[in-house]
């Protein structure tokens, strides 16, 4: 159904492989792709690995200044603040966003009247999330005199500039990240579609309650889902720029409260034209990723069951 | 509640109060709808507050309309440098380039994955497959150099080009999955009769995937509508501003009195997202249940 599930595809590929090659037509076929591998995706990874050990500010050539960029990232306090704000973010919004895509997933499940009107109405804003639009939105919603103090008062509890302080901002793009649920709900739904109804059928004879089912039968049974929806995310939100970016401004405060890693790599490299360690920047982020995405894959042969 | 257990089974769980059983599915719509409403009162309340006056913005959390302020429409369309249609101009030229770009290069790429025998295969798809993963902030500063030394700043081709050389993989790795979907035998039937691949290719297998290239259409137009990133780092020159680059720089540029008009253009911008979700959903829920990507 997967990305993930593909090495296993590929090795049955290889026994076809007898069979005539059609090396000519598969290049020019290809040739597009190549051509962006090369140039737009491989080549620039590979640039950006040389231009990490130099100070380039586009106008002078290059200059190879060795290890400097990446000393100086050990002693950056503002590199060290976004990749405390970007990590808070990760590791708190993605386990709220799935736990609710999750949770609306398995109350939608099991034929609901009016399932695909709930379906829709929770995945649109997974659609609206990204756009600048809701980030003003957000920004007037959060703000000192916005929409959310405005419900608040009416209840009678004194709200605060959300946004504009720095213990606060940061949880409203945290809570407009969870609103986005609904592209891993949309997942979590076709994948319980896949489940077959016999083991249910099987559980319930058997006495077994609801609860019992949940845990022995549809998470067990979900658990490469689950695994995908994680790894998705959590390289999704590494990611986020956006939404921090219009609700701070370009600025990522107050007190840097909300500079995510995406929005410094910007500042350095397109605000004070600093090439070299945007670079160098740019690669610690990609060795982040990776890093995350490997201890994610380990961790899984301990909890995700494979059913075949 | 229409359970999935044999009804002499679930009974046994079920709870025994008649009028609780009862009222359960009703309790679940009306959690449910409450949820509903809760998720969409933002938006909804951003599209009434983008029809009232300025100062009721800020007093007034309800949906209850006194008037509609229209002005505020008139007002943030021309606000900027450009009136605003100039901005959904730029967006949908780059929009337009980035869907013919996907199309064309995704799907030969596919075909070329699903169909054809070539040396180093398991290689090439391996490393396809890594680079949807790819965070483009990793690259954008190599390619920024490159594409600022070919003059193309301020221009739509870095928006644009990278579609056209199939970078989103995602839309290959889709593809792939759909026309190993299709029957081999069409192939076949088609070699037989002389079809050479790119006879087979544009013959064969483009008419049968149109889901496929309907979903890569629906995607490409709302990320690219709503990409920020790239087009806010390469348009700089005003003229040349999309839709989401004008409206942070309406953003920057008023103050806190002309929420109303900036409410106005949000929801502007919004709407061709919203009617491609109306046409598409059934393309897209398929497209992302059955590869996993929002």
């Amino acid at each position: 159904m997967t990305a993930l599930g593909e090495h296993q595809r590929l090795r049955a590929s290889r026994r076809g492989s007898l069979r005539k090659r059609d090396d000519k037509a598969a290049f020019l076929f290809l040739l597009p792709w190549f051509a962006g591998l090369l140039l737009i995706t491989a080549g620039p990874i590979a640039a950006s690995l040389v231009l990490g050990f130099t100070d380039y500010n586009l106008i002078q050539p290059p200059e190879f200044n060795g290890l400097e960029n990446f000393e100086r990232m050990l002693t950056d306090e503002r590199l060290h603040a976004a990749l405390g704000v970007t990590f808070t973010y990760v590791f708190v919004s993605v386990p709220l966003q799935l736990i609710c895509a999750l949770g609306l997933a398995l109350l939608l499940d099991r034929g609901l009247r009016g399932l695909s009107f709930y379906r829709s109405v929770f995945y649109l804003p997974s659609l609206l999330g990204s756009s600048v639009a809701i980030a003003v939105l957000w920004r007037q919603i959060f703000g000192a005199e916005g929409m959310v103090n405005q419900v608040l008062a009416l209840v009678g509890v004194q709200g605060r500039g959300w946004i504009s302080d720095p213990d606060s901002a940061l949880s409203t793009l945290i809570v407009l990240n969870v609103w986005t649920f609904g592209a891993p709900m949309v997942i979590f739904l076709a994948g319980l579609r896949q489940i077959p109804v016999m083991y249910y059928e099987a559980a319930s004879v058997d006495g077994a309650s609801r609860w019992t089912q949940l845990w022995r039968i549809t998470l067990p049974l979900l658990s490469p889902i689950i695994f995908f929806n994680l790894v998705l995310q959590i390289i999704h939100a590494f990611q986020s720029f956006t939404q921090a970016f219009v609700v701070s401004g370009g600025s990522g405060g107050p007190s840097d409260s909300t500079l995510f890693y995406t929005l410094y790599l910007y500042q350095r490299g397109f605000n004070n034209f600093d090439m070299g360690y945007a670079s160098a920047l740019a690669w610690l982020l990609l060795v982040i990723i990776a890093g995350f995405t490997a201890v994610n894959f380990w961790a899984a042969k301990r909890w995700v069951f494979y059913d075949d | 509640m229409t359970d999935l257990a044999t009804p002499r089974a679930a009974s046994a769980i079920r709870h025994r109060n008649p009028v609780v059983r009862a009222l359960r599915p009703v309790l679940r719509h009306v959690a449910l709808i409450l949820l509903a409403m809760v998720m969409l009162y933002p938006v909804v309340w951003m599209v009434v507050s983008s029809l009232r006056p300025n100062s009721e913005i800020f007093r007034n959390p309800g949906l209850a309309l006194d008037g509609l302020q229209i002005q505020n429409y008139s007002l943030g369309w021309d606000a900027l440098g450009a009136p605003f249609g100039h901005y959904l101009l730029n967006s949908a030229i780059v929009v337009l380039g980035a869907i013919i770009g996907n199309l064309v290069s995704c799907s030969m790429a596919a075909y070329a994955f699903a169909r054809l025998e070539f040396t180093g295969k398991r290689w090439w798809f391996a490393i396809m497959l890594g680079t949807i993963m790819l965070p483009i902030h990793v690259i954008i500063v190599p390619q920024y150099i490159m594409f600022s030394q070919a003059g193309w700043v301020n221009t739509f081709l870095p928006l644009i080009i990278p579609k056209m050389l199939a970078t989103d993989a995602f839309f290959v790795f889709l593809m792939v999955q759909f026309i190993r979907g299709l029957p081999r035998e069409l192939d076949e039937a088609a070699r037989i009769d002389g079809a050479g691949h790119p006879r087979i290719f544009l013959r064969v297998i483009l008419p049968l995937m149109t889901p496929a290239l309907a979903t890569t259409t629906i995607f490409t137009f709302i990320w690219t509508w709503n990409d920020f990133f790239s087009q806010l780092i390469y348009l700089t020159d005003p003229e040349k501003y999309t839709v989401p680059v004008a409206l942070r720089s309406f953003v920057d540029a008023t103050v806190e009195t002309s929420w109303g008009s900036m409410f106005a253009m949000s929801v502007v911008s919004l709407i061709p997202i919203f009617l491609a979700f109306l046409v598409g959903q059934r393309y897209l829920i398929r497209g992302i249940a059955t590869t996993g990507i929002k």
